[in-house]
């Protein structure tokens, strides 16, 4: 009654197959991931030291370290943050809070959607319109952290509606049942549920943002400038806009290869850091969230 | 005067006729419960005490329905002070993230109430009301999603009577919870009666004969029978009452 038969056997090969094909592929993926990784380790931890990372470049960047550009890098991501964070949560609480469903709301999805698609070489040559040459910004960490921040936006937009959608609606209702307004329900109850899953959204948003070249590129980047800046009409070298110049138009680029692993490797180390980041503090802020 | 009256209720979601016809009188101080099969409109028509079909798009409501005789959806009602006035228990225990303190202070501060001492001694009378207060005494400053689903409930409950409503609206408010904890919530619901009037909307039809002084019972979109809950377990005038009580649909 209970053996095998022909359509169990079959039913049984089937599934082997099915499973047997997806975890192929998803093992594939990560194996070449660790690929990526173990071969830019490979190749560019040799370059990594403590002067590496805490130097200017010396010898028409064939020697010395990486130090403006990782700050650059780290200056240009907070600006675009500063920017495109309470923008972007603001638009966001507006969308999913307060739109009603029609057209408006349909047309600025469809936008920020839009937005999202656009190549970043064109945002940076929008950036380079309007803030250098418009507002007169100049290359400028200003006018490169607003194009940045420009492409961060959607993103930011995107992944707050949809921590914001993802808090039952019976607390908004509870909230409001007891007469509190729409924007005491927001504040009070909506945003500290949705807190921690905007935060994640926030950070790895940050990791495509430090990631960028295109948007930079006529807008703040310099090719060589071995200074720290000192305020936001400067210019700042960053780390993907470095590793372009070191491997396609460097003095000598042989002779910089090895600088050119070790740069990546060390952009990659920042957006793996601040995914990690991201994890972490959706935990504890999870766990806060209950507490207050 | 009434304490609820609706008249003449017609409640429509877009295309779809939601609730036909509905008058209803309902007394102070009493526990009306709200029966039928699901999809029969009685949530829709709790709902309607205190606007919360508001926050459906594209629905709309003919008819009256008035509270102390003031028509709810006339121009001019602030829906916030409405809804201070009629409160809300849900299906779900959802108590805020907040502290337990803090879930039941929640109405009063965003009511404008500053006042410390004002706002402790409600927060410390409400939740004696649901019997809760040896329970959570020593922990008021802790999550309340520490607390048990039963608990939960009933500070759900706290939180509503804090502001002070004088109807208070539950939703199948014990379809969560375990035979213990529901019979906690009845019991409360019984003593709550003497201050406030009551309408609960539930499934379980051995709890509308427990609690309730009068039942209605939904059909499709319709009232079948509204009447005190004696008459409507013992002799329904209603065929399609007799069996739905009876088990035999719905």
């Amino acid at each position: 009654m209970y053996n095998e038969t022909k359509i169990t056997r079959r039913k049984r090969l089937n599934q082997r197959i099915a499973f047997g094909l997806f975890s192929t592929i998803s093992y594939g993926i990560v194996a070449l991931l660790f690929v990526i990784l173990a071969f830019l380790i490979v190749k560019g931890f040799s370059a990594i030291s403590w002067g590496f990372i805490t130097e200017m470049p010396k010898d028409g960047m064939t020697k010395g370290g990486i130090f403006p550009a990782i700050i650059g890098t780290l200056v240009l991501v907070l600006g675009s943050m500063l920017f495109a964070f309470p923008i972007g949560v603001m638009a966001a609480i507006y969308l999913n809070e307060y739109v009603k469903d029609g057209y408006l709301k349909r047309f600025i999805k469809l936008m920020t959607n839009n937005l999202a698609g656009i190549p970043s070489i064109v945002f940076g040559l929008f950036g380079m319109a309007l803030f250098v040459n418009e507002l007169e910004f100049g290359d400028s960490i200003l006018a490169g952290s607003l194009t940045l921040g420009l492409l961060a936006l959607p993103v930011v937009i995107r992944t707050t509606e949809e921590s914001l959608k993802a808090v039952d609606n019976t607390f908004r209702q509870a909230s409001l049942g007891l007469g509190a307004s729409k924007w005491q329900t927001t504040r009070k109850v909506v945003l500290p549920i949705a807190f921690p899953n905007i935060i994640t959204g926030l950070i790895l948003s940050i990791g495509r943002v430090s990631g960028e070249t295109a948007p930079i590129l006529f807008t703040v980047a310099a090719y060589f400038l071995p200074k720290l800046p000192t305020g936001i009409f400067d210019q700042v070298m960053a780390l993907p806009y470095h590793l372009y110049v070191i491997s396609t138009s460097g003095i000598n680029i042989e002779a910089s290869r090895e600088m050119a692993y070790g740069t990546a490797l060390v952009l990659i180390i920042i957006v793996l850091i601040s995914n990690i980041l991201a994890s972490r503090l959706r935990k504890y802020f999870g766990k806060k969230v209950k507490m207050n | 005067m009434h304490k609820i009256e609706s008249k003449n209720v017609n409640f429509h979601y877009g295309q779809t006729h939601a609730l036909k016809n509905i008058s209803i009188s309902i007394e102070q101080n009493t526990v009306t419960a709200l029966i039928g099969p699901s999809g029969c409109g009685k949530s829709t028509y709790l709902r309607l005490f205190n606007r919360m079909n508001d926050l459906i798009e594209n629905t709309r409501l003919e008819g009256q329905i008035l509270i102390d005789g003031v028509d709810i959806y006339a121009k001019g009602v602030n829906v916030d002070n409405l809804r201070k006035n009629v409160g809300m228990v849900f299906q779900k225990p959802n108590p805020f993230p907040k502290t337990i303190f803090e879930n039941v202070a929640y109405g009063l501060r965003v009511n404008g109430i500053t006042d410390k001492q004002l706002i402790e001694e409600r927060v410390i009378t409400s939740i004696q009301q649901v019997a809760l207060w040896d329970e959570v005494k020593d922990k008021l400053k802790k999550s309340a999603f520490e607390l048990s689903g039963g608990q939960q409930q009933r500070l759900c409950i706290a939180r509503a009577l804090a502001i002070q409503p004088s109807i208070i609206l539950m939703d199948e408010p014990t379809s969560a919870l375990d035979p213990i904890s529901t019979a906690k919530v009845e019991e409360l619901v019984y003593e709550l009666k003497d201050k406030y009037t009551i309408v609960i909307v539930t499934h379980n039809m051995q709890q509308a004969g427990r609690i309730s002084d009068s039942t209605a019972f939904f059909y499709m979109g319709e009232l079948i029978e509204h009447d005190n809950t004696k008459n409507i377990f013992t002799h329904p005038k209603e065929e399609r009452t007799q069996n739905y009580i009876t088990g035999r649909f719905g």
